[in-house]
């Protein structure tokens, strides 16, 4: 039987994940060091694990409300208030999710018709595209390049912009790259979203995961902004509650609506402990996330400083747990790079095409990983760059 | 200078070019800090965190409420400095609450600790009473858990 030919089309259309095919590999490979992971390596700060036990103890195993738990809906409305300065009603204008990855699926399939078109930045996270194509939505990539710390800039955005432009995804401080946006471009990329009409996906999850006490402005706050934007954010990153599977969006009520007539059909709701955990993050959480990045932000500074002096050039980033090395130093292309220091020197990091093509001489290092690990793998990296520069 | 403290409180054995590489600064720099926060009594010392309880030799702590007769012009600090400098004494605060002192004592054996507590210490001129309480076990030590937690797994590569 050919069942290949009953998957529906777009699905087929999907490239294959670059990621996927990198994770099969190092699967197979033991002692590995890892700077290939998009997750903190921390786990749950304790309370937060703890108000998630005395849930399930207290038998809280039900279904919430389609938009979640009404408190923490109050608390998320509060904590992007304080945070971010934009003001949504905790009744209609968010929508509890699980995962960013949900709602950025919710809200593509809430607005696109077919053919409609995605404007994104690339190298960007892997789901964009994918995403944009399962809503019959077509993907247009608005390269960023090296020479502007990988900034989307207006004048780059403005090119793409045809009459199907309906959508701009934004995610600030930027998986894979770790760069962020000033207020004066992001103000010139809002005018333009204004003058053509376009809805703004904005994933802020890495918002709060900023260093050198860089602002952090969200495009949802700037004037004009908060009645087109969909504000996306979650907890995995800056919580360190991946696995939780918690995320939100919040956007003006006729939008969440949308979001809700599809969200209430494929998942009903998300999961009801991590959601009374989700109430703790926000509500004690503060000290452990200041916690955290300051950590983050003393491996990056010790990360970047060590690329460039392998001479593998990198900005230093002032978000997210990223860096976005430059690896043409040494002769290779990202695929040989990542695959060449896998097999030789057990060190995992991503080939950057997998977010994109772009991302071609580029491979991306995470830094959520112990200062131990990070100092070894540098050791490593050098082993590897003089036997290939040989 | 925050951030450097932060750092050695978490280890103290850092190597001067690691901690300026975190810092994002220079080595002379880093030696300037550290030396101006010794000078100035921020930093008292520097001592490995031990488990005392795998330590070979015998070793006992107790802490020891005592309550003393304050003194005039120098409130508890005259007895306070004078049981603190015993050689037994590991720490000394001054408390609030229904005791004065507490008093970190540690020795070799229970006889050691209970003899200086009957001999040094309560015998001292200003020491109403003292009451004892020994360490049975340890769970956490300066931060540091000695429950030996498993990491949870983590994927060696995600998106």
């Amino acid at each position: 039987m050919n069942l290949k030919k009953h998957i529906a089309t777009h699905v087929r259309e999907i490239p294959k994940s670059g990621i996927r095919e990198f994770f099969d590999i190092v699967a197979q490979e033991k002692e590995v060091i890892s700077l290939g992971v998009g997750e903190p390596d921390f786990d749950t700060p304790w309370h937060i694990r703890e108000a998630a036990i005395y849930s399930l103890e207290h038998g809280r195993t039900h279904y919430t409300s389609n938009l979640g738990l009404p408190e923490l809906r109050t608390a998320i409305c509060n904590y992007v208030r304080k945070h971010f300065g934009v003001a949504y009603d905790p009744r209609a204008e968010v929508i509890v999710t699980v995962g960013v990855s949900e709602a950025i699926d919710l809200a593509l399939r809430a607005l696109l018709n077919p053919g409609d078109e995605v404007l994104y930045h690339e190298p960007c996270y892997v789901s964009y595209s994918p995403s944009v194509m399962m809503a019959h939505g077509r993907a247009v990539a608005v390269p960023t390049r090296a020479e502007e710390n990988f900034r989307l800039t207006a004048a780059a955005l403005a090119k793409k912009i045809t009459d199907r432009s309906k959508v701009l995804m934004l995610n600030f401080p930027c998986n894979p790259t770790g760069a962020t946006q000033t207020r004066a471009e992001l103000e010139k990329i809002a005018r333009l979203c204004i003058e053509h009409d376009l809805i703004v996906l904005t994933d802020e999850i890495y918002s709060e995961l900023v260093y050198d006490h860089a602002e952090h402005v969200s495009i949802a706050s700037l004037p004009g902004m908060r009645e087109r934007c969909v504000f996306l954010h979650g907890f995995s990153k800056a919580f360190a509650m991946t696995g939780f599977r918690i995320g939100y969006a919040c956007a003006p009520a006729i939008l969440t609506d949308a979001m809700m007539r599809i969200h209430q059909y494929a998942i009903l709701c998300a999961n009801t402990m991590a959601q009374d955990a989700a109430i703790e993050a926000l509500e004690n959480g503060a000290r452990d996330v200041e916690a955290m990045r300051r950590e983050y932000e003393h491996r990056r500074n010790y990360i970047v400083r060590s690329f460039n002096d392998l001479g593998l050039s990198c900005f230093q980033p002032v978000g997210s747990f990223y860096i976005f090395p430059n690896i043409s130093a040494s002769g290779l292309s990202s695929r040989e790079f990542s695959f060449g220091l896998l097999n030789k020197q057990k060190v995992a990091c991503v080939p950057g095409p997998a977010f994109g093509p772009s991302g071609e001489g580029f491979v991306r290092c995470c830094y959520a990983t112990s200062l131990d690990q990070i100092r070894t793998a540098v050791a490593r990296i050098a082993d590897f760059l003089k036997e290939v520069q040989k | 200078m925050d951030n450097l403290l932060h750092l050695l409180r978490q280890n103290a054995r850092t190597s001067t070019a690691d901690l300026a590489r975190e810092l994002n600064c220079s080595e002379d720099a880093v030696e300037t800090q550290i030396a101006e926060l010794e000078a100035a009594g921020v930093i008292l010392g520097y001592q490995a965190v031990v488990d005392s309880q795998k330590r070979p030799a015998g070793f006992v702590t107790a802490l020891v409420e005592v309550r003393i007769t304050p003194e005039r012009g120098g409130g508890f600090d005259r007895l306070a400095n004078r049981i603190a400098r015993f050689q037994e004494v590991q720490s000394c605060y001054l408390m609030s609450g229904g005791y004065d002192l507490l008093v970190v004592v540690e020795g070799e054996t229970l006889q050691q600790i209970a003899a200086f507590i009957s001999e040094k210490l309560s015998t001292i001129k200003g020491v109403i009473s003292t009451a004892t309480h020994f360490r049975l076990k340890t769970y956490k030590e300066n931060g540091v858990s000695l429950l030996r937690e498993e990491k949870g797994p983590r994927l060696a590569v995600a998106p």
